[in-house]
């Protein structure tokens, strides 16, 4: 008995050790390259910091009352923020379904067109960006020169201020819609075949089948699908950044952007930070929001 | 698709041919463009196939700036970002699911609220954090930030998820001849859990293939770029854009990834699907 306990001790201390032992190079770099960080974002946002001048005073809350209250510029952004996340949620999930619905059940020709939806997924975004940029300049461009032949006079899409933003989120759409569709398709074919088949026997059109039975069912699905893309959408930089700079007139500068343009352009650490913790503010309360609404889901 | 008529299945193949267009034609025309001149690039006619091919793009792409050295870069980045995650997420992902320690609950909840966070959120501060440290214009931030951040956070998420499936019979028997925790980690888990690896493996690959924020905070020196920064470098004097440079840089950058994406297409789509965390 004496042995016993000490030995089944030591066993647990053991397997303990092994424990942290083999989560310690994430949970040390985790801490390092994330905690840490996310911590000092916070206290960064409650300075005055500029990069060039080296110099740092605690303003308190002076960046945030400066980004909701005297800087116009913050508004602006946020507004197309969620213009962009308002255009590009729907249409990307929509489309997504629409894919979905298509290519869930096997015919001729189903692998090809999944690869080629999915293809720009693997593409690297910058790839994407420039291509579509090249696509879509002025006359001379290819979906001007394609509008040409069916008399339509296309504008200057990407420095058109009411038209560079369409442009964008439709690119980025293209770009990432094929994941979301996969995902779509996964859970469509989790759905057992004897529903609608008892459906159809009563007399159910495809319609009826797809809104009373398909779409609750994919509900958890559309949920996860929705957060995935309302978060990408706010975090967008790459196809900003390579298609419009921001740009034209503004149109385009999105939060991401406006961050990276504060805080590496203009050097204005202080506010930068500050506006990397709305966004980390408004993703938080995205996240838990998703869980919480699924709970409920699940509950009722 | 089954039951449906003729016609309404002709329907569905017609729209999803029309829908297909501007995912195929980006690809056909970036193509085109990379061996066009640039007298041609804009010619009236949307024609694909140049009246002149003009190959020495692909040679100005080398001579414009150090393309090879940024390709090799790119390479050899991804593929030590890949094989750190991998070991790393393994490693605490098999804890996570297995082995029994305080505060694997807490560290496990911890990990996961940091799923969905973009780099974007502490960019600010971890670019001071590399300054200090003196890895301004290494290629170090493009290691340690992908491996520790959220991509390797959702690398161990996902290797954590997949060992909770492996039955435990198997490690037990492991365990009743002798072998280690280590030892079952090796021999029993990780041979048995070679998809979650691949599927984690092409998924960070392609990450830090494609990643571009890092290096333009952090990387100056031409010769340090990877592929995405140099990319966009192709302009002439004015700041304009080469355009059949352009074509040519980003078809030497996207076409080896197509033709690996399109050998393996299922397991690629698959791992994605396994992830769907990431957008």
């Amino acid at each position: 008995m004496r042995t016993a306990i000490p030995a089944t001790l030591s066993l647990r201390t053991r397997e303990a050790l092994t424990g942290w032992l083999f989560v310690s190079p994430i949970t040390l770099g985790f801490l390092i390259f994330f905690v840490g960080p996310l911590i000092a974002v916070f206290g960064y946002s409650l300075t005055e910091w500029n990069l060039l001048s080296q110099k740092s005073t605690f303003v308190g809350m002076q960046n945030y009352a400066d980004a909701l209250g005297r800087n116009p510029d913050f508004w602006h952004v946020t507004r197309n923020s969620l213009i962009f996340a308002a255009g590009l949620v729907p249409l990307n999930m929509g489309l997504a379904l629409y894919l979905a619905v298509a290519l869930s059940r096997p015919f001729r020709g189903v692998v090809a067109f999944r690869t080629i939806f999915f293809a720009p997924v693997v593409t690297a975004a910058v790839a994407w960006a420039i291509v579509w940029t090249f696509l879509l300049q002025g006359e001379q461009g290819a979906v001007n020169q394609a509008l040409a032949l069916i008399g339509i006079d296309g504008p200057n899409w990407l420095r058109e201020p009411s038209w560079a933003m369409a442009a964008v989120i439709v690119t980025r759409v293209f770009k990432t819609v094929g994941l979301n569709m996969i995902l779509y398709i996964a859970a469509l074919q989790a759905i057992p075949r004897d529903y609608e088949e008892a459906a159809r026997l009563e007399g159910a059109s495809g319609w009826q089948i797809f809104r009373m039975i398909t779409w609750p069912l994919l509900a958890p699905t559309t949920l996860v699908i929705m957060v995935i893309t309302v978060v990408g959408s706010l975090k967008v930089f790459d196809h900003i950044y390579l298609m419009t700079g921001g740009g034209p007139e503004n149109g385009t500068l999105v939060l991401a952007f406006y961050i990276y343009e504060q805080g590496f352009k203009f050097f204005d650490t202080g506010y930068a930070a500050a506006l990397a913790v709305i966004l980390f503010v408004l993703i938080a309360v995205l996240t838990i929001g998703q869980v919480i609404l699924r709970a409920r889901s699940e509950r009722a | 698709m089954r039951h449906h008529s003729r016609l309404v299945r002709f329907a569905w193949i017609v729209s999803l041919c029309l829908l297909a267009v501007p995912f195929i034609f980006p690809f056909l025309w970036m193509i085109s463009g990379s061996v066009k001149g640039q007298a041609e690039i804009f010619a009236p006619g949307l024609t694909l196939i140049p009246e002149v091919f003009r190959w020495e793009n692909f040679a100005e792409v080398f001579s414009y700036q150090p393309f090879a050295r940024q390709y090799v870069n790119s390479l050899y980045i991804a593929v030590v970002v890949t094989g750190l995650t991998l070991i790393v997420a393994s490693l605490a992902g098999y804890a996570l699911a297995r082995v029994r320690f305080a505060g694997s609950g807490l560290l496990l909840l911890i990990l996961i609220s940091a799923l969905m966070m973009p780099e974007e959120v502490t960019i600010i501060p971890n670019f001071f954090l590399m300054r200090d440290l003196g890895l301004m214009n290494t290629h170090a931030p493009l290691i340690l930030l992908p491996v520790f951040g959220s991509q390797g956070v959702m690398a161990t998420f996902l290797m954590r998820q997949y060992f909770t499936a492996i039955p435990k019979e198997l490690e037990e028997a492991a365990r009743m001849d002798g072998l280690s925790r280590l030892g079952i980690f090796w021999k029993v888990a990780l041979p048995l859990s070679r998809p979650a690896l691949a599927a984690v493996g092409i998924i960070t690959f392609l990450f830090s293939w494609n990643l571009f924020l890092e290096p333009l905070v952090f990387l100056s020196d031409i010769e340090l770029f990877t592929l995405p920064l140099a990319l966009s470098n192709f302009t002439d004097a004015y700041g304009l854009p080469l355009w059949h440079l352009q074509m040519a840089a980003t078809s030497l950058a996207v076409i080896p990834i197509l033709v690996v994406y399109i050998t393996a297409q299922r397991q690629i789509v698959e791992s994605f699907a396994l992830s769907g965390v990431k957008g």
